[in-house]
Formats: structure tokens, sequence, C-alpha cells
């Protein structure tokens, strides 16, 4: 195993790799069905002052 | 079906396996101490001694009072442990500070505490002391408490585990106990931020097992339906921590009886695995566990939602895989290939992004409150961290890159970076949320004064400006002295010259290190009295209390021009 061929699987499916996680990343956190509850998620700090019981 | 019958009886379930635990614990730490030759390790087996059979006393004390009190009631949630977590996490951070004051002092003056006979005051024990009191044993406490708190609250549910996260919380104790008289009797493994010995890691590993199944399972009893976003980086801090430190550690005891271990891997094998623990020590110890603090303890204390729980997502799964790879920056111009060298500075410079987004998303949480800046100094606090944050995290990346390496490497601009972080971000965030815990685990209104927290936030500002711009000046000078050649090609000056010309910054930085020392003393007096509850006399209370208008009150007073 030398440079060249760490550096080619890096630049190509190390690449591919980022590239899909990050894309996995962008579109679940964009995904238009999610808004609601990532807006209530952003104010989840400041609704918990007691424990839920059923 | 066994535990049901013991929950008739009374007992519950966790408390029997916690003692358990302890028995073997204390029936081993006697082996060592009747068994042992070696006599540091047999000090260790009567100290742990000591600590289990007190462990031992307080399971039985607690398993007494089952039937009386409902110590594990369900409908509320657990505030006890994260009481004793503040208190400890000051305890720790003044001892760690003040070790480090220490040190600073014996840098500038050899002489400063330095007794031949007395090898436990030694700058070369007291480091690890000082590196692992503030690390682990202040930043960790503060890890424990604050993770504690805000799993609880965001999963609207009781800690899970019964008196599993007691054992937890106090485990963990006993691992700095057992670290740090190790350090000062000289037993060290010598692997930098993980000195501890093979039975201290052994130790921490069930602790940290313990730790991550307490944590999943309040994960998986919750009530809301959402994963809050900081539950995921206390997840991925405490998952990441248990590998790295499992895998760094990898050793052979010399014998079950000695003190001393072997380390698997040799070289520079062995020299990454240490940078890649130890990177990754600052970046999911250090930075993911802290950033689950700013999203949970800013949010709370400015009233105000997450900027954008969007960003947050983003932020989340870029930084903890991006971070993961930055280690080897730490290994240029060694014997490491170029190419991993190249890897690590590469992946350190993509850190920008996501540690900027961050940054942004946590000072931008303040939109519709930068009132609060001016108003309350615990939010201060909070905020001027995250400019440390901003500024470390851009540096830190700039010294990664190789050329820029060569002249700040071993070099105390390497050791100003640090504190700029550490006293910067991982201290003042971490103020924040224990001055926030003082305050609502307590159910005060405020804290006993607010004006001693603007007095802790200059001195330690001012502390840090001072430790951090000296070692700046000190470590590029020396950095450009020891490259120097004169017109025959040989080096310009001699390592001693580069040593005093640097005792004048030495000074100026001992000075930085006192000044945060006395802020964090005044902050355990300000947080003590807090406990307390009472309240310094000739404080407004209203200046500190939000309006309706989101003013302060002393403005509505003021006319307008």
């Amino acid at each position: 195993m030398n440079y060249e061929t760490l550096s080619s699987f890096a630049q190509t499916w190390g690449l591919l790799y980022f590239v899909v996680l990050f894309s996995v990343a962008v579109v679940y956190a964009l995904w238009p069905s999610k808004k609601s509850e990532f807006e209530r998620a952003a104010n989840l700090p400041l609704i918990d002052e007691e424990p839920i019981n059923e | 079906m066994a535990s049901s019958t013991i929950q008739k009886m009374g007992i519950d379930f966790s408390v029997l396996t916690v003692g358990l635990f302890v028995g073997v614990f204390t029936l081993l730490a006697l082996l060592v101490a009747a068994w042992s030759p070696d006599p540091l390790f047999e000090i260790h087996g009567w100290i742990s001694l000591l600590m289990g059979i007190v462990a031992i006393a307080a399971v039985c004390f607690w398993a007494a009072g089952l039937k009386r009190s409902k110590v594990f009631d369900p409908s509320a949630y657990e505030d006890t442990l994260i009481k004793w977590g503040v208190g400890v996490s000051m305890f720790w951070g003044v001892v760690g500070i003040l070790v480090g004051f220490v040190i600073a002092m014996q840098l500038t003056f050899p002489n400063f505490l330095y007794f031949p006979e007395y090898g436990f005051l030694n700058f070369g024990r007291l480091r690890p002391l000082h590196t692992s009191a503030v690390i682990f044993a202040f930043g960790g406490n503060v890890l424990l408490a604050t993770s504690f708190h805000v799993v609880q609250r965001t999963c609207r549910t009781r800690i899970a585990g019964g008196m599993w996260p007691w054992f937890v919380f106090w485990g963990y104790q006993a691992f700095i106990v057992l670290a740090a008289t190790g350090y000062v009797m000289g037993v060290t493994a010598g692997r930098e931020y993980a000195e501890p010995e093979w039975y201290v890691d052994l130790w921490l590993t069930i602790v940290w097992v313990a730790y991550l199944l307490v944590f999943l399972g309040t994960i998986w009893k919750r009530k809301e339906p959402h994963i809050y976003v900081a539950n995921w980086f206390y997840l991925a801090f405490i998952v990441t921590i248990a590998m790295l430190h499992i895998v760094n550690n990898l050793a052979v005891p010399i014998s079950p009886l000695s003190s001393q271990s072997v380390s698997l891997m040799s070289g520079v094998q062995d020299a990454l695995t240490q940078w890649w623990y130890g990177h990754n020590a600052v970046g999911f110890f250090l930075t993911a566990g802290f950033l689950a603090i700013m999203y949970y303890y800013i949010p709370k204390r400015a009233e105000r939602p997450v900027f954008s729980y969007r960003l947050s997502i983003v932020h989340f799964w870029a930084l903890i895989f991006i971070y993961i790879w930055a280690g080897p920056h730490h290994l240029h111009y060694t014997a490491l290939p170029q190419w991993a060298q190249t890897l690590g500075m590469t992946f350190s410079i993509m850190l920008w992004m996501p540690s900027w987004g961050g940054m942004i998303n946590g000072l931008m949480t303040l939109s519709g409150a930068w009132d609060k800046l001016r108003t309350d100094p615990v939010i201060r606090m909070m905020v001027v961290s995250l400019a440390f944050y901003g500024m470390s995290t851009f540096e830190g990346p700039l010294m990664s890159v190789r050329a820029v390496n060569s002249l700040s490497h071993y070099t105390d601009w390497t050791i100003g970076h640090v504190h700029s972080g550490a006293l910067g971000w991982v201290g003042f965030i971490s103020f924040g949320a224990l001055y926030c815990l003082a305050q609502w685990m307590w159910k005060r209104d405020r804290l006993y004064s607010a004006k001693l927290v603007e007095w802790h936030f200059w001195t330690a500002t001012i502390g840090i400006v001072l430790y951090i711009t000296s070692m700046w000046v000190s470590g590029i000078m020396e950095g450009l002295m020891w490259r120097a050649y004169n017109e025959f090609g040989f080096l310009e000056y001699t390592f001693v010259e580069t040593v005093e010309a640097k005792h004048i910054s030495y000074i100026i930085r001992s000075l930085g290190g006192l000044l945060y020392l006395v802020g964090a003393l005044i902050m355990s007096f300000n947080v003590f009295m807090t406990a307390k509850g009472k309240t310094r006399k000739g404080e407004d209370d209203h200046v500190h209390a939000p309006t309706n208008d989101g003013l302060p009150a002393f403005a509505e007073a003021t006319p307008a021009e």
C-alpha cells in the first residue's frame, strides 16, 4: 500500500462517502414535513419544568 | 421475576447490583493491599479499600431508607445528584486551576515549591495532575452533571437506572482520586492526557459503560418523542470517549499485582494512536460535550429557542464525522507518512465550517434578547465563551497547516492555543452552566450576587487575555529563535537563550493564571451562598429579571433624546 493507492482511494470513494453523508444530513434537516417537529424541538429547553407522568 | 420479588420486599434491584459491584471492587482492593509486592500499587489498594468500605456503608444506608422514602420517585426529576455534581465540579475546578498556577510559577521560577526530597511537588508529577484535574475532574464532572440535568429535562422523564447514576457519579470520583494520587506518587502510563495506569483505566471503562447505559436508558424511556440535539452531542461524546479510551489504553500489565503495564503498540503506530486519542479528547470531550451544554443552557437562560434547529442537525453530523480524522496534525515532520500528515491537516481545515456554523447558531440564539448581554452576566459569560470558541477553532486549523506548524510546534504558541480553548471556551461555558444550575437546582429566584459574577467575568477574562497574548509572544519568538541561522550556517541561539528570553512572558502568564484562579474562588463563594439561599444586600432584584417588554426595568425611565 503506497501513497498513490491511498490518495486515489481517498479522492474517489472517500470523497463520495463524505458527500453522501453530508447530503443525507442536509436533506434530513431540510425535509419539509419535518419543519413543525424541528420548530417544536427548538423550543424544548423552554418547556421542560416537570416530567411527563401518565 | 426475581426483580419483582425483590421489589415487593421494598429493595430496589439497582441498589443490589450496585452493591455487588462495589463489593467486588472492595474485595479486589483488599487482595491488592494484602499481596501486591509493588509498594505504590499497595497504597492504591488501601485507598481503594477505604473508598470501597465507605461506598458499601452508603449503599446499606440507602437500602435501609428505601422503604421509608421514595428515593427513586419516577414522577420527579433526580436533582440531588446534580447538586452534588455542581459542588464537586467547583471543588475540582479550583484544585486544577491552583495546580496550573503552581506549575506556571515553577516554569517561571524553577525553585518555586521545589524540594528535592519531595518528588510529588516536581513539575513532572504536577503537570499531569493539572491537565487531568481541569479536563477530566472539572470538565468531566461538569459534563456528568449537565448531561444528567439535560437528558432528564429534554426527555421529560426521571433518569434511568435507579442507583446506577449514583454509581457513575461516585465511581468517576474514585477514578479521579486513583488517577491523581497515582500521578503524585509517580504511577503513570506516560500517555499524554491518558496517564492513569491499567487498573485505573479498567475501572473507568466500567464506570463509563454504566454512564452510557444510564444515558441510553433515559433516552429509551423518554416521554418527549423528539431526541433533542444536546442529547445527540452528549451521546457522541460518551460513545466516542469509550472507544478512544479503550483503544489508546490497550496494554499488558507486567503482572496482576503490579501497577505497571506495557502498551500494545510501539513506534509511530503508538504515536498515531496517542494523538488520535489526544485530539479526539479535544474534539469529543472538550467540544462535543460542551456544545451540548451550549445547545441547552444558552436557549434556556436567554429564554429564546435555538436559532436554527436545522443548522444544529447539520452541525452535529458534520462535526462528528470530520473531527475523528484530525489527530495526525500533531505529528507533522515525524516518522508518520506524509500522506497521513496531510490527511490530518486537511480534515482540520475542513473543521472550520462546522465549528463556525455551530458558534453562529449559539450566538444567534440570542437574537431578540441581546439586551441580556448587558443585564445578565451569566449570559455574557456563555456568549464570550462562544467568542473564544470561534477564535480557538480559527487558530487551530491555521496551526495544523504544515508550514505554520513548522514555526508553532513545540513552542508556547500551542500552550496559548490550548488555553484560549480551555479557559475561554470550556471554562466559561462551564461556569455559565454551573451558575445556572446553582440557581435552578436549589430553586432560587436569583444568584447570591450578580455583581460577583461580574467580578468573576472580568478577572477571568483579563486573566485569559494575559495568558494567551504572553504565550503568542513567547511562542512565536522562541519558534523564530530556534530556526535562526547565522552567516556560517550554525544555529544563532542556544536553547537556554530562548528560555531566558521567555522569562517575562512566563511572569505575565502566571499573573493571568492567578487572575483566573481568583475568579474561580469568587465563583465558588457565590455558588455556595446561592445554595445556602442567601442574597447579597444592596443588589436590585428586578434589574436582572426580564420584564414584559423585554427591556430591563431601568430603561423605561430613560427619556427619549
